[in-house]
């Protein structure tokens, strides 16, 4: 037996105020729920600015601002903390690190492990709070001997559990997502919003990653990592041209090859592996890309770690779909078989692991096993 | 409640805001030749005299503007264009400055700097934030014919370190460089005698005294003439166009003879206030640092600045207003992220040490009540931030 997780005692809240509507709307709830709430923007990206400040001010201060006009209309305080220095050190020079290693890391889990739910959360438990509060769409629920789970959200199209499945037991008890536990649609949230009179009602959506404010993933890690051709091989590595940069590229990938000839079957080619260490990109068919097992490493459990082989179903990416699979936890390395052979699964991205709609943990993709062997 | 940030801004006096409200339903432009301008000229007028007279200065120097950071930058920005423009060889290009001046004396000389060719430099100052007035003397005797002019604050708004600024305007006097002074923290709280300071221009804004809010004004002597910022029709000498705001000018009148009549008074029973509230805090907090100048002599008697070792103001902040106590770090930006201030890291104070500072400052509404819900909160606060340490 499991009931939402609803404390009877008003907490102090802490709630992480981005500027978009989501989280507005959370605290927003909160505070209606009788909550003692406390707006928090969060400075994340360092910006060297003029002579007045000498240092850093947030790339987004319209964000700062917008966040700061909802806490307003709330009724709540608000203020504006700088993480910038460890949200560079603990998401943005590992993004990096990870693409430079061939791999495709997904900074936003980065950034509830490292920051929202490290960072944020222990300076507001430090500081009094009880809680931090986030827009996310996803559930806790408190079980009756008090330990916690985490639950997809009730509206699976919205689903944010993927992103928070880096949160351990610890972590979960002090979270709370008013977003999660009601079947609402976007255009619904915006409504409320509208209907509380704050302002970012209508504010586009962000899906870009937050510290690449123009979207141009490749121009950044260009920027950052420099040039340094290679060649771009077929399975049987034969070079079939040349690239800018290993680390542009990520596993399944078919846009932006720009291969003069054409495979001999005529059919597109997908990247298949990235190679840092020679700096080779391969490519090849996409019954190539299709993989039966992988192992994950750094995993971290929503409550227990699991002993022995259970079934899951597994989600690999932020908006992917599931997936059935066998896993064992062997020498501390998560190991996952596949039901069916899956397609595009990339090195550094998070494999979460779930038990109907409840997150049992997660772990960091490390190696994959093809389902087909390669025609070399 | 407890607002301790008179500094930011102050509550209106009541005979302030009566003479501001009597004047919302007057109808008269002061620049108007028919009876109703002629109505509001007089209005002005009079409060002209009433604020020149509450500043030791003439009529004709008052020129009212939007307010303090407006009067700054005229000053600053119309003094260095017509100093420049009348020197033949046109080097005359330096502006020097203090390091702890308010960011609307900051920023304009770093513009000038910036846009106009001012070669702009930095006054010393001591541990106190305090500029001596042989390091003026000294800047200047460099190469006195290339200073455009001079600033230094009456009394720092965040430390609340008063200048020497009859000293310091004798030095630059000494060389014929006009010096100004931001006077907007000392109005009301220390003597203010223009006349008397030897200022070229002085700085005066109405809701720091218990005027309006977008009222202040520029003591000008009569031999300063600065470019005008606002071009227009003429008013206010020509240096400062715009129809008068005349239920402010009014009401900043009032404010500004309450402010010199009550001084006394106020750095009496203010200033014991706020030494018991030091008191408070060092005997909660032993290792508190008080900001700026020991001495009750060389501070506002309304303000008490401390550093708090191993805090973030921030977070200090956050738990007294949880508290219901209102009070400052002293610094922000426009994203509101927390610097360390310059005019700390100018007294030569740390970094680190820098980014744990609350300011405190005490106005005409203050209680023993407020020492006393300081004195009850603040040990807690800092135990609690100091545990949640610096990010």
């Amino acid at each position: 037996m499991t009931h939402t997780a609803q404390p009877s005692r008003p907490l102090r809240v802490l709630a992480a105020m981005s500027g978009g509507v989501d989280s507005a709307v959370a605290a927003a709830r909160a505070a209606e729920a009788g909550h003692d709430v406390t707006g928090v923007h969060l400075a994340l990206s360092a910006n060297p600015q003029s002579f007045r400040t000498g240092a850093r001010g947030c790339c987004t201060i319209e964000d700062s601002r917008d966040a700061r006009r909802a806490a307003d209309v709330i009724g709540i305080p608000f203020y504006v903390w700088d993480l910038a220095d460890r949200f560079r050190e603990d998401v943005v020079e590992d993004f990096i690190a990870e693409y430079e290693a061939g791999r495709t890391p997904n900074p936003c889990l980065r950034c509830n492990e490292k920051i929202k739910f490290a960072a944020l959360l222990d300076k507001a438990l430090a500081l009094g709070f009880d809680a931090v509060c986030t827009g996310h769409y996803a559930t806790v629920v408190l079980n009756e001997d008090g330990t916690r789970e985490l639950h997809r959200a009730s509206d699976m199209a919205k689903d944010q559990s993927y992103v928070l499945g880096v949160l351990d037991e610890k972590q979960l008890a002090h979270a709370m997502f008013p977003l999660g536990d009601t079947l609402t649609t976007k255009d619904e949230i915006r409504a409320e919003a509208e209907r509380r009179g704050l302002a970012v009602a209508k504010k586009p959506d962000s899906h870009d990653i937050c510290f690449i404010a123009d979207g141009d993933t490749q121009g950044f890690l260009a920027n950052r990592l420099g040039k340094a051709e290679g060649d771009i091989v077929d399975e049987s590595g034969a070079k079939l041209g040349t690239h800018e940069g290993a680390y542009g590229f990520t596993i399944g990938q078919r846009k932006g090859l720009r291969i003069g000839t054409p495979a001999a079957d005529g059919k597109p080619r997908y990247v298949l592996d990235i190679s840092p260490v020679n700096n080779t990109v391969t490519v090849g068919p996409a019954a190539s890309l299709d993989v039966s097992a992988l192992t994950a490493i750094k995993p971290r459990w929503c409550g227990t770690a699991p002993t022995g082989p259970g079934t899951y179903t597994a989600q690999l990416r932020a908006h992917g779909g599931e997936t059935e699979v066998t896993a064992e936890l062997v020498d501390g390395s998560l190991e996952v078989t596949f039901a069916e052979p899956v397609r595009g699964v990339a090195p550094g991205q998070a494999i979460v692991l779930y038990d109907g709609t409840r997150v049992v943990g997660s772990a960091t993709i490390a190696s994959t096993v093809r389902a087909t062997p390669t025609s070399v | 409640m407890a607002y301790l940030d008179h500094a930011a801004t102050t509550p209106m006096l009541p005979e302030a805001a009566e003479a501001l409200t009597a004047q919302l339903s007057v109808t008269g432009n002061a620049s108007s030749l028919h009876a109703s301008g002629r109505r509001a000229r007089r209005t002005v007028e009079e409060a002209r005299e009433t604020l020149a007279e509450a500043l030791g200065a003439r009529p004709s120097e008052v020129v009212f503007t939007s307010g303090g950071t407006e009067a700054d930058n005229l000053a600053i920005k119309g003094l260095y264009w017509s100093r420049r423009d009348a020197d033949p060889a046109g080097t005359r290009t330096r502006v020097l400055a203090s390091p702890v001046e308010h960011h609307a004396v900051l920023d304009a000389v770093h513009w000038l700097g910036e846009h106009e060719g001012a070669t702009v430099e930095y006054l010393p100052v001591d541990s106190h934030g305090r500029v001596h007035p042989d390091a003026l003397r000294e800047a200047i005797a460099r190469n006195p014919d290339d200073v455009a002019l001079a600033t230094v604050m009456w009394a720092n708004n965040e430390i609340g370190t008063v200048m020497p600024i009859r000293e310091l305007a004798d030095a630059a006097r000494e060389f014929d460089v006009p010096l100004h002074a931001d006077a907007v923290q000392a109005f009301g709280q220390v003597p203010v005698d223009f006349a008397a300071s030897g200022l070229a221009a002085m700085t005066v804004s109405g809701h720091k005294i218990g005027g309006p809010y977008g009222i202040g004004a520029l003591l000008l002597g009569r031999d300063q003439t600065p470019v005008p910022v606002l071009h227009g029709g003429g008013q206010e000498r020509h240096v400062r166009s715009g129809t008068l705001d005349v239920p402010a000018v009014a009401s900043f009148a009032v404010a500004g003879r309450l402010a010199a009549e009550q001084r006394e008074w106020f750095a009496r029973e203010i200033g014991a206030l706020r030494d018991a509230l030091v008191e408070a805090v060092r005997t909660a907090v032993p290792d508190a640092i008080l900001g700026g100048d020991p001495a009750p002599g060389g501070r506002l008697p309304a303000n008490a600045h401390f550093t708090f070792p191993g805090c973030e103001g921030d977070s200090l902040l956050l738990l007294l207003d949880a508290q219901g106590i209102e009070c400052s770090t002293g610094s922000a930006c426009t994203a509101g992220v927390a610097q360390p201030s310059h005019v700390l890291l100018a007294t030569g104070t740390d970094p680190d040490l820098a980014r744990g500072t609350l300011r405190f400052s005490l106005g005409h509404t203050s209680t023993e009540a407020d020492v006393e819900a300081v004195a009850k909160a603040i040990g807690p606060a800092v135990e609690r931030a100091r545990a949640a340490g610096l990010t």
